[in-house]
This record gives structure tokens, sequence and C-alpha cells, in this order.
């Protein structure tokens, strides 16, 4: 496989797996050193890429797996103070996010979900799969996926409604 | 009609029911100005996950190719051929007697054998003379040891003279 083929097949999903590590671990440049990883790694071993049947939906797990093993593993538990001071010069897009305030709002609400309910509502209402590809991105059944979705919709619904009707009721 | 509809949609939406379709239906209406009052409050969220999904990635990957392998032996390489370079002189290297070299090289041998003793032969006769020098310098330590009782004499005479 050459470096172009490569591209070519890695650039529809690179900003899905960007994201994804996005959500999981918060800073950006930790999100851009993971999937700088993730892309090298498939890259290695872009001599067994022909066999794999999904390659989106194996990247996706690869980047599951990886966040998650970054949250855990101690670095990033030293690097945490560093990262809530941060400031990002260049995130404009962040920034305009949060400007609109109660966008901003719903992105802290979602940093408090736990992290298979995170993942969940990101690959289903923010990248739009359907429920039989992130059972097999996440391997768990649909309607596990539909029992934690639908939990973390209704704790981000009753958040939005409390901070919504704040002062008033 | 439309907020009945949509309101039955949030409804399956919230308990995870609704098709990929349904929501792209939802985020639209929810885009939208004019949003009924009472579910406002949804309008945030919705279009949060649209925002978030213009996110992207812009840094660069370094895929390297495998060009870099061949650097890598270059060192070993280099490595082997300065090892050769100490062993290979060694090789030839076993002791010799005098015989196996061409009766030319014996006669070169042994006249420069001869000249070198006429050599040391000559300096020796040289060091001897200076054995001579050698025993003019101690006579001259002697001397000035002797010398130095002198000043000693004189600086006793001085004090004398003091008193």
């Amino acid at each position: 496989m050459k470096q172009a083929d490569f591209v070519s097949l890695v650039m529809p999903f690179k900003d899905k797996v960007f994201r994804l590590a996005k959500r999981l671990l918060v800073s950006r440049e930790e999100a851009e050193d993971a999937t700088q990883e993730i892309l090298l790694k498939l890259w290695k071993n872009s001599k067994k890429i022909g066999d794999y049947k999904n390659v989106e939906a194996f990247s996706m797990t690869m980047t599951k797996n990886f966040c998650l093993d970054r949250l855990k593993s101690k670095q990033a538990q030293n690097l945490k103070i560093v990262h809530s001071n941060y400031t990002d010069s260049n995130s404009s897009l962040q920034k305009q996010v949060e400007a609109k305030d109660s966008i901003g709002w719903v992105s802290k609400i979602m940093e408090d979900l736990p992290e298979q309910q995170k993942i969940i509502v990101q690959l289903r209402d923010i990248e739009e799969y359907d429920y039989a590809e992130i059972a097999k991105m996440l391997d768990m059944n649909e309607t596990a996926i539909r029992v934690n979705l639908s939990r973390a919709r209704k704790t981000i619904r009753e958040k939005l409604t409390n901070t919504h009707q704040y002062g008033i009721k | 009609m439309v907020l009945n509809n949509i309101e039955k949609l949030i409804e399956k939406y919230n308990s995870a029911e609704t098709t990929l379709q349904e929501e792209a239906e939802l985020k639209a209406y929810f885009k939208s100005n004019n949003v009924a009052p009472h579910l406002e409050h949804y309008k945030s969220m919705f279009l949060f996950f649209s925002e978030s999904k213009k996110e992207q990635y812009t840094k660069d990957v370094p895929l390297n190719t495998k060009k870099t392998k061949l650097y890598q032996w270059i060192s070993v390489a280099a490595v082997a051929v300065l090892m050769l370079g100490f062993f290979i002189p060694n090789w030839n290297n076993e002791p010799k007697t005098l015989a196996d070299y061409t009766p030319e090289e014996q006669e070169l041998y042994l006249e420069t054998k001869q000249t070198l003793s006429l050599i040391s032969k000559n300096l020796n006769k040289g060091l001897l003379g200076m054995n001579a020098l050698d025993m003019t310098g101690e006579n001259l330590s002697m001397g000035l040891e002797k010398a130095s009782y002198i000043t000693v004499f004189g600086d006793t005479t001085n004090k004398l003279l003091k008193n």
C-alpha cells in the first residue's frame, strides 16, 4: 500500500477519530497526539489493512481503547492540572462554540457523563453511526447501547432544563 | 401539526428509538429559528451536536517510509570495517627467524647491527667523559657547603659586633 492510497483511505474518518479522542481526553493537544498515534499504528500495519472488514469501525475501536488507556495511565493523571488551566489559542471553533453560552453548557454536561455514555453519544448523535456499527465498534449489543444512550440523553436533557430554568422555577 | 410530529419524535429520541433519518429531521427543526418555546432547551443540545461535527483534525501525520533502516545498518558496517582494519595486519605476524629472510636482507641486517653497536660504543666513551664532569660537580657542591659556613660565621661576628 502506497502513502497516497493510505491517505485517501484514512481521510474520510480521521476527523471522526480526532473528535472522539477529544470528547474523551478533553484537551485538544492530547487528542491530536492520540489521533497521530492511531494513524501511525494503522500505517505501520498497512500491509494487513486489506484484511479488515471495516477499517473505519476498526479505527474507532482502536481510538476508544487507546483513549481509555490514556485516561487510566499515570501520565494522564499527572497532566490533568495542566489541562484544566490550559487555554487554547488556535481552536477558533471551540471558542466560537463556547461563546454561544448554552452550547458551551452542553459540552460541559457531556464532560461529566461516564466514559461509556460519552462514547455512545459521540458516535450516535455527533458522528451519526447506526446502531449496528456502534455495536460492532464497542463490542456491545444494540439494546445495551440504546439503554446507555437514552440514559445519557436523559442526563443531558435534565441538566439542560435545570440550567435553562435556573432562577425561574 | 409539525409541532405534534416533533414532540413525538422527541419522545422517541429520548428513549433512543429514533432512526438516523428522524434524528436528522430533529436537527433540521432545531436549526431553524421558529422553535416552540417549551422545546427551547433542546435547541442548544442539537446545535451542539451539529457544531461539534465541524471540528477537524488539522495536524500532519509524519508517515515514515522504511528508508531509515538503511541508515541504521551503515553504522554497523562502519564498525565491521574498522574491526577488519585492526585484525588484518595481525594475521601475518608469526615470529620469524633470521633464516627466513633472503641473503641480501640478512646482510643488511648484520650491517645495521654493526653500525648500531659502533654508535653505542662511542656513546659509552662519551659517558666516561661525563663521569669526570660529575666529579667536578660534586666538588663544587662541597665548596658551596663550605662557603655557607662562612656566611654563618659572618652572622655570628655581626651579632658579636652589635653587642
